[in-house]
C-alpha cells in the first residue's frame, strides 16, 4: 500500500486513452441489461421479505427485552434488517437498479427508506452529484462530504488536524450527517441552492427525521412496556450499528489510499468521453473483497467499482461482473482498487490521517 | 399501525404474507385456467383485498409478471358483478407472436398472482330502469364485454317485464364462436334473448346495411358494439346517418384516445425539480412525453396508464386526466405522467 501521496490525475492523461475500454464496457452492461429476468426478480423479492421478516422478529424480540437473551437476538436482527433495508434495498432501489421490473412497489420514484434523509433529497445529492463528478475535487461533494479533507488538491485549513476525531464520531451518526449534508447549506453562498429550497428541503427533512425517531426511540418503546428502556437501547445500538457499518463501507469504497482524485474543472468535463468517465469511475472506487455474506451486508457496494461503472445495473449481478471488470483493467493497466475489509479501512483511516496536516504539495 | 412501520406501510408487510392482502398494490390469484374455443382461455381469478368491484360491461388492468418484468394489459371482464367473495373471470383470445396473451393462454397455472388495476370503462349497461329494447352488436373477441352483460342479465330478476334483447355475434365459423353453447343455452331458456350468428367463412361480412334484415328495428333499439375498428366505424355511420347516434355505444380495444384540449385547458410551465429543467407543456401532450422531449430521465412503462410505472410526485400545480378530461393533483400525489397532461404551470419531483 502506497503512502506517498495520493496520485492526483489531471485531464490531459485520460485524452489518449484507448476508445475501447468503453466498447468494452458498454457490451457488458448490454449483456447484463438483456440477461435479468425472473430470477433477479426473485432475488430482490427474497432480501425484501428477508429484510421484513427480520425487522418483525427483531422487533417482536426487543418488546420482551428486559429478558437479556431477548434483547441480545432482537438487536442482531433488528441491525442486520437495517443494514439490508438501507444497504441492499434502499441504496439500489434508489439507483433505479430494480426500476426495469415495472412494480410500482419496488420502483425508484416511489420507495421511501428507514433512513433520515429523505430518498429524494438523497436521490439528487448521491445518484446526481456523487455520480456524476465522482472524486472531482470541488465538484464531488462526497469527497470529503465538505468537512473531510482526502485530496493534496483540496486546500487545508486548521481545522483538518480535527478530522480524524470528527471522522470517528461522524460513524455512529452517520445517518445525521448525511441528512444535514443533503441539505447542501455550503451551496448557500453561492446562491447555487436558494434559502427558499434550503427551506422546504430543511421541512421535509424535519418531517422525515421526526417520524423516524418517533418510531424507534419512542412508539416502540412504550409499546414494550415493562421493557422500554432496553427496547429503546436495542434500537439505539441498531441505528448505531447501522450507521457505522454504513460509514465503515462508503468510506472503505472512496477513500483507500490507491484511489485516485481528479483535478478537472467543470468545463472539461463536459468534453469527456465515455471511456473517459468510465476510467474516472474505476480510479475513483475501491473493492472490498470477502464473501457472499460480506457482499449481501454492503448492499454489494463491496463492488464499488462495478457500481460506479453501472449504477443502475441490478446489485445482485456486481459479484459476476468484478472479474470481468478486473480482467479488462489489467489489460489496459488501470489500477484497480482492492482488498480486504481491514486493509481498505486502515488505508482509508492513513488517508485521514494524512491529509489531517498540510503536505505543501498542494499546487497553487 | 402506520407509524410503527415509517416510511412503509401496514400494507407492505400484509402483501408478503399474501399479495392478497394487499390493498395499496390490489391482485388476484389465479383460480382456474378453461380453454374456450381455439387459442382462448378463460381465467377465473380470485380478486384480494384491494378489488373495488366492477359494472358489467367493464374491463379489467392486469398485470402479469414474464421474466421478472410486469406487463399490463386490459381484458374484458366476462363475469357477472360479483357477489363478495367470488371470483371473476376474463377470456383472453391469443394474439400469434403476441407476449402476454400466449402467456395467458397456454402457460399460466391456477395459483399464479396477477396484480389487477380498478376496472374501467364506460361500455357498461344502464343503471336501472333498462331500456325495453336492446342490440349487442360484436365481433370476434368484441363477444367478452357483451358476454358480461348477458350473464348479468340472466342472472337477474325482473319485476316487470325483461328487456327484449338480441345479440347479433359475427365469428369466422361455429367453433370461433367464443362462448357459443352456453349463449345458445341461454337463448333457448330466456325468453326475452335471441341469439343471431354470422359465420363470416361462409356468409361473408357484416355490412351496416344488412341491419333492416337481421333486426328489423334496430334503430330504436339502445345498441352496444364491440369488434374491429373496421366494423365499428361502419356502423357509427351508418347509425349516424338514420339519426340515432346518440343510441349507439361502441368498445374498442385500443388506448383510449387522448383528449384534444378544450377550451380553458392551456397547458403550463412545467418545472422537473430534481433536473433542473423547465419546459413549456401543451395541454394535450402527456407530461411523460413533455419531460422526454426535454431530456429529462423520466420513469416509464406502459405509456398507456395502466401500469403505474411513470409514476412522479407532484410537488405543485394541477393536472388533466387525458383519458378523461379530470382536473386533479394535491402536493404529493403521484401523477400518472402518460396520461396526464399539464393544466396550468406545475412542478414534478424528478
Amino acid at each position: 500500500m502506497s503512502t506517498t501521496a495520493v496520485p492526483v490525475t489531471l485531464f490531459e492523461s485520460l485524452e489518449d486513452h484507448m476508445e475501447p475500454l468503453g466498447e468494452e464496457l458498454d457490451r457488458i452492461r448490454a449483456e447484463i441489461v438483456a440477461a435479468r429476468g425472473a430470477e433477479d426478480a426473485r432475488y430482490i423479492r427474497t432480501v425484501i421479505a428477508v429484510q421484513r421478516g427480520l425487522e418483525t422478529g427483531g422487533r417482536a424480540a426487543l418488546a420482551v427485552s428486559l429478558f437479556p437473551p431477548a434483547w441480545l437476538v432482537g438487536t442482531a436482527m433488528l441491525t442486520i434488517a437495517k443494514i439490508l433495508e438501507n444497504m441492499e434495498l434502499g441504496h439500489n432501489i434508489l439507483h433505479g437498479q430494480w426500476d426495469w421490473m415495472g412494480d410500482p412497489a419496488i420502483h425508484s420514484t416511489t420507495w421511501e427508506w428507514d433512513f433520515l434523509t429523505p430518498a429524494d433529497a438523497w436521490k439528487h445529492t448521491h445518484n446526481h452529484l456523487h455520480h456524476t463528478y465522482t472524486n472531482v475535487v470541488g465538484l464531488d461533494r462526497d469527497l470529503g462530504y465538505t468537512i473531510l479533507r482526502m485530496s493534496p488538491d483540496q486546500p487545508w485549513h486548521p481545522v483538518h488536524l480535527l478530522q480524524p476525531l470528527y471522522t470517528a464520531l461522524l460513524a455512529p451518526v452517520f445517518e445525521w450527517g448525511i441528512a444535514v449534508y443533503d441539505l447542501e447549506a455550503d451551496a448557500l453562498p453561492s446562491g447555487r441552492k436558494s434559502v427558499r429550497a434550503f427551506l422546504g428541503d430543511l421541512a421535509g427533512l424535519a418531517r422525515k427525521a421526526v417520524r423516524q425517531a418517533a418510531k424507534d426511540y419512542v412508539l416502540f418503546p412504550l409499546l414494550a412496556g415493562p421493557s422500554a428502556l432496553p427496547c429503546l437501547a436495542g434500537n439505539v445500538t441498531a441505528n448505531g450499528l447501522r450507521n457505522i457499518w454504513a460509514h465503515t463501507v462508503i468510506f472503505c469504497g472512496h477513500f483507500p489510499g490507491d484511489v485516485q482524485t481528479f483535478s478537472y474543472e467543470e468545463e472539461q468535463l463536459d468534453g469527456e468521453t465515455r471511456s473517459q468517465w468510465y476510467l474516472r469511475q474505476i480510479q475513483g472506487s475501491a473493492n472490498i473483497e470477502g464473501g457472499s455474506l460480506l457482499h449481501i451486508l454492503t448492499g454489494n457496494l463491496s463492488h464499488q467499482i462495478e457500481h460506479h461503472v453501472f449504477p443502475d445495473l441490478p446489485s445482485n449481478r456486481y459479484a459476476e461482473l468484478a472479474p470481468r471488470v478486473r480482467e479488462i483493467c489489467a489489460r489496459h493497466e488501470i489500477t484497480y482498487a482492492s482488498g480486504p475489509l481491514w486493509r481498505q479501512y486502515a488505508s482509508m483511516w492513513g488517508r485521514v490521517l494524512r491529509h489531517a496536516v498540510p503536505d505543501g504539495s498542494r499546487k497553487p | 399501525m402506520s407509524p410503527l412501520v415509517s416510511p412503509l406501510a401496514p400494507d407492505d408487510y400484509l402483501g408478503l404474507i399474501d399479495p392478497l392482502l394487499s390493498a395499496r398494490h390490489p391482485a388476484g390469484r389465479v383460480v382456474t385456467v378453461r380453454p374456450e374455443c381455439a387459442g382462448a382461455a378463460t381465467l377465473e381469478i380470485r380478486p384480494g383485498r384491494g378489488w373495488a368491484g366492477h359494472r358489467a360491461g367493464q374491463y379489467l388492468p392486469v398485470g402479469v409478471e414474464i421474466d421478472g418484468v410486469r406487463h399490463w394489459r386490459t381484458y374484458s371482464i366476462t363475469s357477472p358483478p360479483e357477489a363478495p367473495g367470488r371470483a371473476l373471470t376474463i377470456t383472453v383470445k391469443e394474439e400469434p407472436g403476441g407476449r402476454v396473451s400466449p402467456h395467458l393462454v397456454h402457460r399460466i397455472r391456477p395459483g399464479a398472482v396477477l396484480r389487477l388495476g380498478p376496472a374501467q370503462g364506460e361500455f357498461t349497461l344502464p343503471e336501472d330502469p333498462l331500456p325495453p329494447r336492446m342490440l349487442m352488436v360484436t365481433a370476434g373477441s368484441g363477444i367478452t364485454p357483451v358476454a358480461g352483460m348477458l350473464r348479468a342479465l340472466a342472472g337477474r330478476r325482473f319485476p316487470g317485464p325483461a328487456p327484449d334483447v338480441v345479440l347479433l355475434h359475427c365469428a369466422p365459423g361455429p367453433d370461433e364462436f367464443l362462448f357459443r353453447a352456453e349463449l345458445a343455452g341461454l337463448a333457448a331458456r330466456l325468453p326475452w334473448l335471441s341469439v343471431h350468428a354470422r359465420y363470416t367463412r361462409t356468409a361473408g361480412r357484416l355490412v351496416p346495411e344488412h341491419m333492416g334484415v337481421l333486426c328489423p328495428d334496430w334503430y330504436d333499439r339502445e345498441t352496444w358494439a364491440c369488434g374491429p375498428d373496421g366494423l365499428l366505424d361502419a356502423l357509427e355511420r351508418h347509425w349516424a346517418a338514420a339519426g340515432a347516434g346518440e343510441r349507439l355505444r361502441v368498445e374498442r380495444f385500443r388506448p383510449a384516445p387522448v383528449l384534444s384540449p378544450g377550451v380553458g385547458t392551456t397547458g403550463g410551465r412545467v418545472r422537473f425539480e430534481h433536473s433542473g429543467v423547465e419546459v413549456e407543456a401543451s395541454a394535450a401532450v402527456p407530461l411523460l412525453e413533455t419531460g422526454e422531449a426535454a431530456g429529462v430521465a423520466m420513469p416509464y412503462g406502459c405509456r398507456r396508464g395502466i401500469c403505474f410505472g411513470c409514476l412522479v410526485p407532484l410537488v405543485h400545480g394541477r393536472v388533466r386526466d387525458l383519458r378523461t378530461g379530470e382536473l386533479h393533483g394535491e402536493p404529493g400525489e403521484l401523477i400518472q405522467t402518460c396520461v396526464n397532461a399539464a393544466a396550468g404551470p406545475l412542478a414534478l419531483a424528478l
